[in-house]
């Protein structure tokens, strides 16, 4: 059954990915005529607007939530990509172990750096 | 004025051929061929092999596109060459070639042992879990029309090979099942006289299994009886996932319905002997 897991989460974290980068592009794409979450007007990447979502709770989950989705899904297809290439039973588990690994450590800088993004200033 | 089903067409035939004892790579033969309407690639190949090369080799057998041994490359799509026209397909050059995803024997002819043991892996065939009711059936096991049709467009396949030919997961993963044995295996599964779906599941969710079917949906397509393995797995899946969250819906295996006493039963029909023996 540990495939029938890895690949129903793969599906969520690409619904999940399909919602979270519509609200990505709504927010940063679409500023002319929405201004989304830019509350001091202009680009979306100007940086009061950036600090703006950098400290906002929503947008600290969303970003975890997000990287969480979008590097599960990327890693599980990466091998799922490798694995066709006619890797044998060992390598195959020594390279799922691998990925995992790769991604909790990358899934933990992200989150760190999302989280330090609640302390940016408006003012440096 | 000659009628269209006296015309004659001269038709090359590029055939590649492959002689392990004698070939290192497949080679590509040319044979000049004399076509009329009606005639099938099956037919072409026979022409060929009575009058121009007795030693092309390649299999057939019922020429009516039930058995499915004579499946093959036809210009470049896997077909049933006894099913296939010469003239559909081509009025000048005519390629044909073993099905690609498998070892070849000898010419035209694939190796699809390996499918069939994989096919043999899923356990085709009605498992329950009262083993005795198998063995002295005491009664019939119920099953409604809507619950026939859940299953019945998948045994249809005559497991010739060409859904296995035409998937492209098949041509880059060769540990891949197939869709031909997971097809098989959903058929048995949606079967409510089955109780066998647990042990199916074990087989199909390892690693090269349903879940790396990319759903191309080729093997629907080239299905030369109509079958859609490509729906089979994704609703194999479906259930798998079903099956993962507890969301139920799984059905129950149909029990055993007595007959009334009152009703006078036929005797069985006695198999016939064994035309070998045994």
């Amino acid at each position: 059954m540990k495939e029938t897991a890895y690949w129903s989460w793969f599906i969520i974290a690409g619904i999940v990915m399909f919602v979270l980068l519509g609200l990505h592009m709504a927010v940063m794409h679409l500023t002319g005529f929405l201004q989304l979450f830019n509350p001091a007007g202009g680009e979306a990447i100007a940086w009061e607007n950036v600090v703006y979502r950098g400290r906002n709770m929503f947008f600290t989950v969303t970003y975890i939530i997000l990287l969480g989705a979008a590097l599960y899904h990327g890693f599980y297809g990466l091998r799922t990509i490798l694995f066709e290439l006619g890797l044998k039973g060992q390598a195959e588990r020594s390279l799922t172990v691998l990925l995992w690994i790769v991604g909790i450590i990358l899934f933990c800088i992200g989150t760190y750096a999302a989280i330090a993004a609640r302390s940016l200033q408006t003012v440096l | 004025m000659e009628k269209d089903t006296e015309k004659k067409y001269q038709i090359a035939v590029y055939v590649r051929r492959f002689d392990p004892e004698r070939d290192e790579v497949p080679r590509q033969q040319r044979y000049d061929l004399t076509v009329v309407q009606g005639m099938t690639v099956l037919d072409g190949l026979h022409e060929i092999k009575q009058n121009q090369d007795p030693t092309l080799a390649f299999r057939f057998s019922c020429r009516m596109g039930v058995c499915g041994s004579c499946a093959m490359l036809i210009n470049g799509k896997p077909a049933l060459a006894c099913n296939t026209q010469i003239l559909d397909v081509t009025q000048s050059a005519l390629t044909v070639a073993p099905l690609p995803n498998f070892n070849i024997i000898r010419d035209l002819v694939p190796d699809l042992v390996p499918m069939f043991g994989v096919h043999k892996g899923m356990q085709p065939y009605i498992k329950r879990s009262d083993a005795k009711e198998m063995e002295e059936p005491t009664g019939e096991f119920f099953q409604s029309a809507h619950e026939l049709e859940e299953y019945l467009q998948f045994t249809y396949c005559i497991k010739c090979g060409i859904c296995m030919a035409a998937c492209p997961t098949m041509a880059t993963d060769r540990e891949y099942l197939g869709p031909m044995p997971l097809a098989q295996a959903y058929r048995y599964n949606a079967d409510t006289r089955d109780d066998g779906a647990k042990d199916r599941k074990e087989i199909v969710t390892r690693n090269h299994g349903v879940f790396s079917c990319h759903y191309a949906g080729e093997c629907s397509n080239a299905c030369p009886k109509g079958v859609d393995p490509a729906r089979a797995i994704q609703l194999m899946k479906k259930d798998l996932v079903r099956d993962y969250f507890k969301l139920g819906g799984a059905r129950k295996c149909a029990q055993v319905h007595k007959l009334p006493d009152t009703i006078e039963r036929k005797e069985k029909i006695a198999a016939p002997a064994y035309t070998v023996e045994r």
